[in-house]
C-alpha cells in the first residue's frame, strides 16, 4: 500500500506530463504483478463496487475520533473530502502495515459477506495500521469515488514504454470487459488473444479542436467534413453473431438501446462501427439533454422509447470481415462504411453521417452557420487519406465546434447579494491571465449550490487582500468555468471583449490557478465566433 | 449586577480599562501591550509600546526605530492602577507572549498566538493558570493534527536534496517573520547553497544584530544567475505566480504551512510540495493548553471561532467568541508590505 500511496500522493502533485508519465513508469516498473493489475483497473475506472455504506464508514470514524456529529460536519466543510476527513480526524497509529494494494483488496472481499459488526471490526482493524495518507488512499478504495488526476492515455504511454509497445497496442489491451479479480497483469498486457475478445472494443480515435483557420489544413479537396453529431460517442462491434455496444468511457450500453438490437442481425459478424447514438423525433436529430433523460435510468420504458428513441449514426469502421482496417485511409473506410449501409434495411435505427459537399473553404465556413439547425455542435473535418489513430491526436481529424463558448477564470472580485443571500458574496467577478496579469472580463451571479456558495463565501472573507466600498478584491486562487451565450468586442472593457449572459458552469477545483484560461484563448473564442 | 471585567473587548482592541492598557489594538491608542510582531496583532501608530524584549527589533523594523518601546523579560512584571501586568512565553515566534493580567486575585491571560511544540529556536510555552484565558484557533479543527516537527524538517531536506541532484532549485515559501527563522535553525547543516528573499533577508538581519543565533543567508539580489544551481532559496508566499521566480528556472515550490494538511489548499495554490508546518497550535495543543490553565471561561479572538467555543461549550468549559482583527493572516500583511 506504501508504494500506491506514494504514486498517488507523487501525482497529486504535479500537474506536469512528463512527471506524471515519469511516475508511473516508475510503479509499472517496480510493483509486483499482483498489484499492477489493481493499479491499471482504478486508473481505468474499474474499481469493484462494494457493499459498504458511507454513512456506517463515517459514524465509525467519528466514534474512534470521539467528537460530536456537528463537529465532523465542520470539518468535512473545511476538507471537502470525505475520504480525505476521516483519514485527519482517525488518532495518530503508531503501528504500520506491509500489505500490498492487492492483499487489501483480497481483505476487501471479506466485507462482501460480513455483517455490520464485523465490517465495523475489518475496518476500525485496517485504520490501526495504515498512516494517515495510506488511511485517506484506503478510504478511496474502500468508499469509492476514486479519482486520480491522470488520463488513461498517460497510463497506456507508460505502459507501452517500460513494455516496449506502441501506446495503440497497449490501448487496445485494457480495453473491454476484464476484472482485476480473474485477469493477470502479464496475460492482459503481454497475452495475445486471451480473455474475452469478441467484446473487445478498439481506442477511439478522438479529435482535437480546429486551432488555425480552414485554410491552415491546406487544400479542401483533401478533405471531408460532416455534422458533429451532439449524442453520445459510441463502438458498434458485431461478432459472433452477438452486438456490443461501448461508450467513449468504455462502458458497456448494449442493453440501454433495445432500438439498436436489430443491428446484429443486420451488420455482418466481424464488423466494428465508430459513431454517436442520437435521439430522432421524426428523422430530426433531438438535443442532447432529451438522450440524457435516458442514460440515467436503470429500466427503458416504452414511453421512453417512443418519446426519445435512438438511432446510431455511423461515420466510420474500425473492423470489417473481422480485419482490423483502420490503418487504411479515411476514405477507403468511408466506401467501406457506405457498402455496409447500402446492404442494411434498417434504416430508421442506422443511419450514416451525411458528407457535406462544399466548394471551398468560404462555402463550408457559411454551412457552418446552419450546425444549430442541424442540432449539430459544429463540424467535424477529416482527411481523405487519415488512418484511425488511437487517443487524441492531431493532424488528421479537426473538430470544429459551434460553441465553444466556456473558458477557466479566476475568480477576483466579490460582493455581498441581496435578498435571501445578503449576507454572502455572491456577486463575483472573474478574470483570465495575460501574461502574469489576470484581466477581469465577466460577472457572473449564478450557478454553485448552496453548499458550494458558502464555501467560497468563507474563502473570500479569510482572503481579502483589499476593500473598496462593497467590493472585496479576493486573493486569486480559485478557478471557475464560466459559460457564456455570446462575445463580442468590447472598448469599455479592460479586456477588449464582452461576453453575454456569463454563468458559472463548474467550480473547478482541480485546475490550479495557472491553468486558467488565458486572453488569447479567449480573443480566439471571439475569432471563432465572429 | 455585572462586575466591571478585568478585560474587555473593545472595538480597536482588548482592553484592561482599571489600567487604561490596551492588548495588541489594531487602532492607535495611548498605551499598548503587544503579544507579538506579527503584522494583524503589532499595528502602527500608538503612542507607547510595551512588549517583551526579544520583540524590539522587529517592532522597530516594521513600526519605526523611533517608537516609544518599553520591554520587559518574561516573568517580570508592573503594576499599574493596582493591576499587575506580566509577559511569559507563548512558544509562536521570537519574542511572542501571552499577557498574564491581575487584580486583586482575579487572573487574566490573553494569549495571543501560541503553539506549544519547542521549535527550538524561541522558548516554548508556558501554561500559566489563570481564570479566565483567551486563545486564538486557528486551528481549532480535529483535522490539523501536527507532525513531530522533526520529521516535517526531514521531508523538506529530502525534498531539497532531490530537487538539487535533480538540477533544480528549491523555492521554500513561508512566512518571513518566525516560520523562516525556524526553518533556517532547523535545517541546518545545509545541504546545498542558500539565499534568502529580501523580506526575509531584512528580519534575520535585524535579529542578528540582535544577538539572535541564526547563520549569515545571503539575499537574491546579491547573487547572479549562475549561483542558483540546486540552492535551496527561503522566500515569503507573496512571489507566487510572480516573475521573480523566473531567474531561478528550473524550480520545485514548497510551502510551509498548517494549511498544508488539506490537499485542497495545497491544490488551490498551485505549489509544487505542502509541508505542514504551523507556529500555531493544532486541535490537541489548543485543547491541552487550555486544560493546563485550569480557565473556568474562554475567549476565542480568531480563527475558527464559533466551531471551538461551541466545542469548549459542550466540554464543559464556558467560552464565548469574540470579534477582533486578528488572524487576517500575517502573510497577505507582511508580503504587501515588504516583498
Ligand atoms: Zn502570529
Ligand atoms: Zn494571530
Amino acid at each position: 500500500m506504501k508504494r500506491f500511496t506514494n504514486l498517488f500522493l507523487e501525482l497529486d502533485r504535479t500537474t506536469k506530463t512528463n512527471d506524471k508519465v515519469a511516475l508511473l513508469k516508475a510503479y509499472f516498473l517496480s510493483a509486483p504483478d499482483e498489484d499492477k493489475i489493481w493499479a491499471l483497473a482504478l486508473f481505468t475506472g474499474r474499481r469493484p463496487p462494494r457493499k459498504i455504506k458511507t454513512t456506517q464508514v463515517q459514524e465509525w470514524a467519528i466514534e474512534q475520533a470521539n467528537i460530536p456529529m456537528w463537529l465532523f460536519r465542520e470539518s468535512y466543510g473545511s476538507v471537502g473530502d470525505l475520504a480525505e476527513t476521516i483519514s485527519l480526524i482517525l488518532p495518530v497509529n503508531t503501528s504500520t502495515s506491509e500489505k500490498t494494494l492487492s492483499e487489501w483488496f483480497a481483505y476487501f472481499t471479506q466485507l462482501n459477506k460480513a455483517t455490520d459488526e464485523e465490517k465495523k471490526q475489518l475496518i476500525l482493524e485496517a485504520w490501526k495500521q495504515l498512516s494517515t495518507y495510506e488511511t485517506f488512499v484506503f478510504n478511496k478504495l474502500l468508499m469509492g469515488s476514486f479519482r486520480i488526476g491522470v488520463s488513461q492515455t498517460l497510463v497506456v504511454r507508460a505502459i507501452g514504454e517500460v513494455s516496449d509497445m506502441t501506446s495503440a497496442v497497449v490501448a487496445h489491451r485494457v480495453m473491454g470487459q476484464w476484472d482485476p479479480y480473474h485477469s493477470s497483469y502479464k496475460e492482459l498486457i503481454y497475452g495475445e488473444n486471451t480473455g474475452d475478445t469478441t467484446s473487445k472494443p478498439y481506442p477511439f480515435y478522438l479529435a482535437y479542436g480546429l486551432e488555425g483557420g480552414l485554410e491552415s489544413l491546406g487544400q479542401p479537396e483533401d478533405w471531408f467534413a460532416e455534422w458533429k453529431w451532439d449524442g453520445i460517442r459510441s463502438q458498434v462491434i458485431v461478432r459472433n453473431n452477438e452486438l456490443y455496444i461501448w461508450s467513449r468511457g468504455e462502458e458497456l450500453v448494449t442493453e440501454k438501446f433495445p432500438e439498436l438490437e436489430s443491428l446484429r442481425t443486420q451488420l455482418p459478424s466481424g464488423t466494428v462501427l465508430d459513431g454517436e447514438i442520437v435521439c430522432f423525433e421524426n428523422d430530426r436529430p433531438l438535443p442532447f439533454n432529451i438522450l440524457q433523460t435516458r442514460i440515467g435510468r436503470k429500466n427503458i420504458t416504452k414511453k421512453i422509447l417512443t418519446e426519445a428513441p435512438v438511432a446510431f449514426i455511423g461515420y466510420d469502421v474500425m473492423e470489417y470481415e473481422g480485419q482490423d482496417v483502420r490503418q487504411k485511409p479515411q476514405e477507403e473506410r468511408r466506401k467501406i462504411l457506405e457498402d455496409l449501409f447500402e446492404q442494411t434495411e434498417i434504416k430508421g435505427a442506422f443511419k450514416i453521417s451525411p458528407l457535406l459537399t462544399f466548394d471551398g473553404w468560404d462555402e463550408l465556413r457559411n454551412l457552418h452557420l446552419q450546425s444549430r439547425e442541424q442540432a449539430a455542435e459544429g463540424f467535424m473535418i477529416k482527411r481523405k487519406q487519415a488512418q484511425y489513430l488511437t487517443g487524441r491526436k492531431k493532424g488528421d481529424w479537426w473538430k470544429w465546434k459551434v460553441d465553444p463558448l466556456s473558458i477557466d477564470a479566476v475568480l477576483v472580485y466579490a460582493q455581498k447579494g441581496s435578498g435571501r443571500r445578503a449576507e454572502l458574496y455572491t456577486d463575483y467577478t472573474f478574470a483570465v491571465w495575460e501574461k502574469d496579469k489576470l484581466i477581469p472580463f465577466a460577472k457572473a451571479y449564478s450557478g454553485l449550490t448552496d453548499a458550494e456558495i458558502r464555501e467560497v463565501d468563507r474563502y473570500i472573507k479569510q482572503n481579502t487582500i483589499e476593500k473598496f466600498g462593497p467590493v472585496r478584491t479576493v486573493k486569486p486562487q480559485l478557478v471557475f468555468e464560466i459559460g457564456f451565450e455570446g462575445i463580442n468586442e468590447s472598448s469599455r472593457h479592460k479586456s477588449g471583449i464582452a461576453v453575454r449572459f456569463p454563468r458559472i458552469l463548474n467550480w473547478r477545483k482541480d485546475k490550479k490557478l495557472e491553468e486558467a484560461d488565458t486572453l488569447d484563448n479567449l480573443k480566439s473564442i471571439l475569432k471563432a465566433y465572429k | 449586577m455585572k462586575r466591571n471585567e478585568l478585560l474587555s473587548f473593545t472595538a480597536s482592541s482588548i482592553y484592561c480599562p482599571s489600567a487604561d492598557i490596551h492588548i495588541d489594538p489594531w487602532k492607535p491608542v495611548e498605551r499598548a501591550i503587544i503579544t507579538h510582531a506579527h503584522s494583524d496583532h503589532a499595528k502602527w501608530g500608538c503612542q507607547h509600546y510595551l512588549a517583551h524584549k526579544d520583540s524590539e527589533p522587529i517592532l522597530r523594523m516594521r513600526l519605526g526605530s523611533d517608537i516609544s518601546l518599553q520591554t520587559l523579560e518574561y516573568g517580570e512584571s508592573f503594576t499599574i492602577n493596582g493591576v499587575n501586568f506580566s509577559l511569559h512565553p507563548a512558544g509562536h515566534i521570537i519574542g511572542s507572549s501571552q499577557v498574564r493580567v491581575e487584580q486583586q486575585g482575579e487572573i487574566w491571560v490573553a494569549s495571543g498566538d501560541y503553539k506549544l511544540q519547542d521549535d527550538l529556536f524561541c522558548p516554548p510555552f508556558e501554561a500559566i493558570k489563570c481564570h479566565t484565558f483567551i486563545t486564538e484557533s486557528t486551528f481549532g479543527l480535529p483535522i490539523y493534527k501536527w507532525k513531530p516537527q522533526q520529521e516535517i524538517i526531514d521531508e523538506i531536506k529530502v525534498w531539497a536534496l532531490q530537487n538539487k541532484l535533480q538540477g533544480k532549485n528549491s523555492i521554500l515559501m513561508g512566512y518571513a517573520l518566525g516560520k523562516m527563522q525556524r526553518l533556517i535553525k532547523n535545517l541546518q547543516p545545509f545541504d546545498q547553497p542558500v539565499f534568502a528573499h529580501g523580506a526575509i533577508y531584512n528580519v534575520n538581519e535585524q535579529l542578528r544584530t540582535a544577538g539572535f543565533d541564526l547563520p549569515y543567508i545571503p539575499p537574491v539580489n546579491n547573487a547572479s544567475k549562475s549561483d542558483f544551481q540546486g540552492a535551496l532559496i527561503f522566500a515569503t508566499g507573496s512571489v507566487l505566480n510572480t516573475p521573480w521566480l523566473k531567474r531561478f528556472e528550473p524550480y520545485s515550490t514548497g510551502y510551509c504551512s498548517g494549511w498544508m494538511a488539506i490537499r485542497g489548499a495545497k491544490n488551490r495554490k498551485s505549489i509544487d510540495r505542502g509541508f505542514v508546518l504551523s507556529d500555531h497550535a493544532d486541535w490537541d495543543e489548543l485543547n491541552t493548553a487550555i486544560d493546563a490553565t485550569g480557565a473556568e471561561k474562554v475567549y476565542v479572538t480568531h480563527g475558527y471561532t464559533d466551531t471551538f467555543s461551541r466545542w469548549l461549550n459542550e466540554r464543559g468549559v464556558e467560552s464565548a467568541e469574540v470579534k477582533t482583527m486578528y488572524g487576517e493572516e500575517e502573510e497577505a500583511a507582511t508580503e504587501t508590505t515588504e516583498s
